[in-house]
């Protein structure tokens, strides 16, 4: 028999206790990890922020942002005075006061100037590395996904490709290496020494010699660009499936061709999707270490990444300063100290506000873009 | 009467299953054919074979008779699938206008023919429109989104879209499928009118529907051609009686 006075809870409801536990312990588990967050960030903000802002106008350190990098020179001179120099500074002073001696003179590698080497080698890695990893995984993955036959052969090459995404950073910077900085062909007269193989050409004396991109911005763009390609490529072939089919017949129905359809009626679509997923891969290029420790990346450099160049070819043959490679240096290569702080939580600060922008720059453009489009 | 399509013991068949059996039957010029049927009789998948459009299925293939269209077997492995597309026109049942204007998604086959000039583009987009009874409902905003449009109104741009290309044959596969009922009698008003330039081909699953604007009718079960006629013979005197049974509704 139906009893209605049952309806109503006499006591607490079955299972109060228990909800009420779980309910708490996740609650907890996940103010703890926006504790971790909130702590990370804190630190470095309260500890980067005033490297590069001032009290005063203009209120940005632009120096930290564009001098070079250079050794710190601390001493004290006759006065008592502590001065902290980068090494240009300090040899103009030594220059000027001539004859009077300087105290307690210690030097902190990579300390000293402003990180503007670093900045524009991260930038030119990320911006190099994109292209190249938008170009071909988006290629791979309209093959994949408007032209391949689902056979399972292509669900195969899928899982390999879906696999190169589990592969440690590492491996890939080894592979960068032996492959890009040491095996790949260039068109050269002078061939190296350690050529692994040379094809004449019957052009003037010209070879193609397989003798690799040494160790450059290009190696290090392409080294990267490999690790990213399975996020990319995945990521471009869901966004390009989640385009409706119902478009693709309409076009094709018009009288377009296969890649007429595509041009217009698939890829421009699935735009916004695939620009969210190379907003992640920004980041992880941006902020990789391992991939350009072997391929491109040097802890100190002379010039500034622009200065010294023949030709815009040098750029991409020349080795560069990255942030996460340099914030590495500065953390495991150079005893700590008061005096080498300022560099290192400015430059890391520097590089969470890159990342940060660029972030930001990609979301804006997805919605953009994507306020165009609704289906 | 001429003919527009032309189909003779055509088969069908999907990774080996078969689909259609020995479907043969003459589409006259400038009538409104209905193939009726229940589900998956293979009248979709017959309509799909006349625009090709069957092609981009993997493992479908017509494996035996042939659809001529005007005389020309559309087959043949060098037909132009680009032009027949153009000259066969299709309305999908569920209305899929791209995420455009409703001046670009009229334009879109015109500017793949290349063409360029904004003069030309406008006439052609104006008169797709007006025959396809939607200028005057759309034609102050032509440059906002489609898909700021009703599903009735997005069917009608999806029509005035295969009409911007001049085609010669017009087909549905239940284009009112997804409509209410007012919108549905607008489209069956607007076939009515359409017929008089156009061949026109259509699926449908509402006999009610089949009655009203159409002049002959195919039905079909199970991949078979049952019976074909004209549309009272069919819905008044059918011979079979299986034709019999799924008009009067005692099955199907």
């Amino acid at each position: 028999m139906f009893d209605p006075e049952k309806l109503i809870l006499k006591g607490l409801p079955k299972g109060h206790f228990k909800d009420c536990v779980v309910r708490s312990l996740m609650a907890g588990l996940t103010y703890a990890i926006v504790l971790i967050a909130a702590l990370l960030f804190g630190k470095i903000i309260v500890d980067g922020a005033p490297v590069l802002f001032k009290a005063q106008a203009p209120f940005v350190d632009f120096e930290f942002l564009t001098a070079k990098n250079e050794t710190l020179h601390v001493f004290d001179d006759a006065q008592g005075t502590r001065h902290q120099l980068p090494a240009s500074a300090y040899s103009d002073y030594i220059k000027k006061h001539e004859g009077t001696p300087i105290f307690n003179e210690t030097t902190y590698s990579y300390s000293g100037g402003g990180i503007a080497g670093p900045i524009v080698g991260t930038i030119l890695l990320t911006v190099g590395s994109m292209i190249l990893a938008l170009f071909f995984g988006v290629c791979a993955a309209i093959y994949l996904s408007e032209y391949a036959k689902q056979s399972p052969f292509i669900h195969t090459v899928r899982l390999a490709i879906l696999n190169l995404a589990g592969i440690p950073s590492i491996v890939f910077g080894l592979f960068g290496f032996s492959v890009f900085v040491l095996a790949v062909p260039v068109i050269t007269a002078t061939p190296s020494d350690r050529s692994l193989l040379c094809i004449p050409l019957f052009i003037n004396d010209y070879v193609m010699s397989f003798q690799g991109w040494n160790s450059s911005l290009m190696a290090g763009c392409a080294t990267l660009a490999c690790m990213i390609l399975p996020v990319i490529i995945t990521a471009s072939e869901e966004s390009l499936r989640a385009v409706p089919q119902g478009f693709r017949d309409a076009s094709l129905a018009l009288g377009a061709t296969r890649w007429q359809t595509i041009r217009k009626c698939v890829l421009p679509f699935s735009l916004p999707g695939i620009l969210t997923s190379s907003l992640l891969a920004i980041t992880r290029v941006a902020g990789e270490t391992a991939p350009i420790m072997f391929t491109a990346a040097v802890a100190a450099k002379d010039d500034l990444p622009w200065q010294g160049l023949k030709s815009p070819f040098d750029l991409l043959s020349s080795q560069v300063q990255a942030l996460p490679y340099h914030i590495y240096t500065l953390a495991a290569r150079i005893p700590s100290s008061e005096y080498t702080e300022r560099a290192q939580y400015g430059s890391v600060f520097v590089f969470l506000v890159i990342v940060a922008f660029l972030s930001l720059g990609s979301m804006i453009l997805r919605i953009k873009l994507r306020s165009k489009l609704k289906w | 009467m001429d003919t527009a399509i032309e189909i003779q013991n055509l088969t069908f068949a999907y990774s080996g299953k078969q689909v259609l059996h020995d479907v043969t039957l003459d589409i006259p010029v400038r009538q409104v054919t209905a193939f009726i049927g229940p589900s998956g009789c293979g009248k979709s998948t017959l309509l799909r074979c006349f625009n090709r459009i069957n092609d981009r299925i993997p493992n479908a293939k017509v494996t035996g008779g042939s659809i001529y269209v005007h005389g020309i077997d559309i087959n043949r492995s060098d037909i132009d699938l680009q032009e027949l597309r153009r000259r066969i026109g299709m309305v999908f049942q569920k209305y899929n206008p791209f995420p455009k204007s409703i001046y670009e998604n009229v334009a879109f086959s015109l500017r793949l023919a290349g063409l360029t000039k904004r003069t030309q583009l406008n006439e052609i987009v104006e008169n797709a429109l007006q025959s396809a009874a939607l200028w005057d409902e759309v034609k102050d905003r032509l440059h906002s989104s489609a898909f700021g449009l009703s599903g009735g109104q997005q069917q009608r741009l999806c029509i005035a879209r295969a009409i911007a290309n001049q085609p010669e044959i017009l087909l549905m596969d239940e284009p009112c499928a997804a409509l209410d009922p007012l919108a549905t009698l607008k489209i069956e008003e607007l076939i009515y009118e359409l017929k008089k330039q156009y061949t026109i081909v259509i699926v449908t699953h509402n006999m009610a529907q089949a009655t009203r604007c159409s002049d002959r009718t195919a039905f079909m079960y199970l991949g078979k051609l049952i019976e074909y006629g004209p549309t009272m013979q069919i819905f008044e005197t059918p011979k079979e009686a299986q034709t019999e049974a799924y008009v009067t509704g005692t099955f199907g």
